[in-house]
């Protein structure tokens, strides 16, 4: 879907997301929708591309935005959360993509291809349909990598077990994920096993926990392991969806550690 | 468009309510602050606490299921970082305080009597007593009481202090009175209210916590029977109305109803602009109506059909229609 945008194609920056409302003006979901940006383009003065997995028109808010026709008016907000932060030389990066979550990778392809860094994708799913940006990625990148499950396309297996060759070959010296959330977490391992800094973009946690994307309803958090050694409950929305990927505790996700900064020491009732 | 909650005069009747404005940065990129009447905050404790475990908040028809267990940073970062940023802002800041127990309370009132830039204290009486079985203080006119009587001792003399109460009580209007007898210059109606939703999918409670409390204008009527009803019982009490207000007209039904003040919540999570936006629309509302005050306003639905007061005109043919026709101005974006 393009939406025109100026004020947030502008300033956009990869690995930011937006808001949508999705269902009309009095709709009864409150709930924003939130969706990575694809890619964002000057025409019509500056226009934001999303693309999203309506999985047969099941979700409802997605369903509606199927719906939508050219030039229909669409309540966007954005952009949202931390970017990628990028590496100031011409390093060799590797970008790992799950599922639809690769959306997000594409523009900061294009903004570490202009620093001069080379760029490499590894994009994982379960089957040959599902791996968004194949052919996109075999077209920018230095190299481009396929996994899935079934091996209906490229290798057979997950992100994790072909990691390892995919950092040897491409050289990498820092590795950038966007997916589901087992996909990061093994990523994550991975690159730290490597010695690599990782940056991943928890955008399924996101989506499952969050219900306005711009860090007020505190819905999204996640336990995050700070310089000082202290675990604290952030926000995957306004604090993310960009993390270090070595200091997600993804075993606790959708827990409260017992050490983290403010764990109840017995169960409250609290609303 | 003035309005008074006890001592505390606000240039305009739209707060946020606690716990649904982040900690003002947030919003600050939306909308200048100054334009809200009052920012309150989220229910400061006197310790950091973490909250409850994800998923905490499910979507529900016209509203939202949360259970948070009250994350915050606890007094000490508060004072040390957010109420400094809020002071900053040029807006009054009314600070939420909650607590399990009496003491913890008054603690928290205690800490912020030196606070500069504390323009009013909310009591949040709908935070577990541990000491009754994690029942709410406002369940009972005792414990509420109780507890605005010791954050009221506890609070300087020109600082008013709201009582904000869940209708999830017997009898709402005997909680109300025990607040205001007990020194509560005003109060805030309502809390959310207790529900839970079950995932079909999943066959098991959406929510970690099991029960939450449901907000969004799935609870605007609840919400407003609570301040007609207190209002009714206690017409010079100030009330704040709290509960799916998501457009100006809402804000309106609110003060018809007898609340001289609206606060809105789930409303910013749709959109963060909302409180500007309802303050213009209830202006709007008000000027079709021939309305020149918002104190005109207050609790006219408690009169009989009919009768007009000497400020008020009726409002001219058509301009309801009138005011539907404009355009909306364009939402900023950050
Ligand atoms: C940063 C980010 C980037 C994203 N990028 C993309 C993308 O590029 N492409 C894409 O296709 N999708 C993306 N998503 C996912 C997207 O936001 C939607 O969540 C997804 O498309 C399904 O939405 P829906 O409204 O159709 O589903 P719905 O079924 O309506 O649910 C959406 C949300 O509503 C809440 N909800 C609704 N009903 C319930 C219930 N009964 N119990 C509990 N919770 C409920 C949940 O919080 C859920 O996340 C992204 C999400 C995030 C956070
Ligand atoms: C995510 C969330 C957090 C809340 N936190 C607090 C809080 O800390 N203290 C409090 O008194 N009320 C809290 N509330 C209740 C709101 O202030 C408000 O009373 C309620 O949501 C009804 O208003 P609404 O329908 O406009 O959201 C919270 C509500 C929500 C949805
Ligand atoms: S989604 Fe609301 S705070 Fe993150």
């Amino acid at each position: 879907m393009t939406l025109v945008a100026p004020a947030v194609a502008e300033r956009f920056r990869p690995g930011q997301f937006v808001a949508l409302a999705v269902g009309g003006e009095h709709t009864a979901r409150l709930a924003r929708r939130c969706f990575a940006v694809y890619e964002v383009k000057p025409d019509y003065g500056g226009t934001v591309e999303l693309v999203f997995d309506h999985r047969g028109g099941a979700d409802p808010g997605t369903g509606w935005l199927v719906g939508r026709r050219a030039r229909d008016m669409v309540d966007m907000v954005g952009p949202l959360g931390r970017p990628f932060r990028l590496p100031r030389d011409p390093v060799s990066c590797l970008l790992v993509g799950g599922g639809p979550g690769a959306a997000a990778l594409f523009a900061l392809a294009d903004t570490l291809r202009r620093r001069e860094c080379r760029v490499h994708f590894l994009l994982a799913d379960r089957s040959a349909p599902a791996v968004f940006g194949a052919r996109s990625a075999q077209r920018i990148g230095d190299s481009a990598a396929v996994v899935t499950e079934d091996g209906s396309l490229g290798d057979t297996g997950t992100a994790g077990d072909v990691l390892p060759r995919v950092i040897e070959e491409s050289g990498a010296d820092v590795v950038y994920a966007c997916g589901p959330t087992e996909l990061l977490r093994a990523v994550s391992a991975v690159a730290s096993r490597y010695g690599l800094p990782s940056q991943v973009s928890v955008e399924e946690f996101l989506q499952r926990t969050g219900a306005c994307g711009t860090g007020l309803c505190m819905a999204c958090v996640l336990p995050i392991v700070g310089d000082d050694g202290i675990t604290r409950m952030v926000r995957a929305c306004s604090d993310g969806p960009v993390l270090r990927g070595d200091r997600v505790r993804w075993g606790d996700l959708g827990t409260i550690p017992f050490d983290a900064l403010g764990a109840p020491r017995a169960l409250g009732g609290a609303l | 468009m003035r309005t008074r909650l006890g001592a505390l005069e606000l240039t305009n009747p739209v707060m946020t309510a606690a716990g649904c404005g982040g900690t003002g940065r947030e919003l600050a990129r939306f909308f200048d602050l100054t334009k809200l009447g009052a920012f309150v905050t989220t229910s400061v404790m006197t310790q950091p606490r973490a909250g409850r475990p994800t998923p905490r908040v499910t979507e529900t028809p016209s509203g939202l299921l949360t259970a948070m267990g009250l994350p915050g940073p606890g007094i000490d970062s508060f004072l040390e970082r957010d109420l400094p940023f809020l002071a900053e802002q040029d807006v009054p800041v009314i600070v939420s305080v909650a607590g399990n127990s009496l003491e913890e309370y008054a603690e928290v009132a205690r800490r912020l009597y030196d606070a500069p830039s504390v323009a009013a204290v909310e009591v949040n009486l709908a935070a577990p007593n541990v000491e009754d079985r994690g029942r709410m203080f406002g369940r009972l006119p005792g414990p509420a009481a109780d507890v605005v009587r010791a954050v009221r001792v506890a609070t300087r003399r020109d600082v008013p202090v709201l009582a904000k109460l869940a209708p999830d009580v017997g009898d709402l209007v005997t909680v109300a009175l025990a607040c205001v007898d007990s020194g509560a210059d005003g109060l805030s109606l309502i809390n959310t209210m207790a529900g839970s939703a079950i995932d079909a999918d999943t066959m098991r409670p959406a929510l970690t916590g099991v029960s939450g409390g449901l907000s969004g204008p799935a609870i605007r009527p609840v919400a407003v029977r609570c301040v007609y009803e207190v209002h009714a019982a206690l017409p010079g009490t100030p009330i704040v109305g709290i509960g799916g207000v998501a457009t100006g007209l809402d804000a309106l039904e609110f003060v018809l109803a007898g609340a001289c003040a609206v606060a809105v919540g789930s409303a910013l999570f749709h959109d963060p602009t909302a409180a500007p936006r309802i303050l213009r629309e209830l202006e709007e509302a008000l000027s079709v109506r021939r309305i020149a005050a918002l104190a005109d306003a207050v609790g006219l639905a408690h009169k009989p059909t009919g009768y007009v007061p000497p400020q008020i005109g009726p409002a001219p043919a058509g301009a309801g229609e009138r005011a539907r026709e404009r355009p909306e101005e364009p939402k900023e974006k950050p």
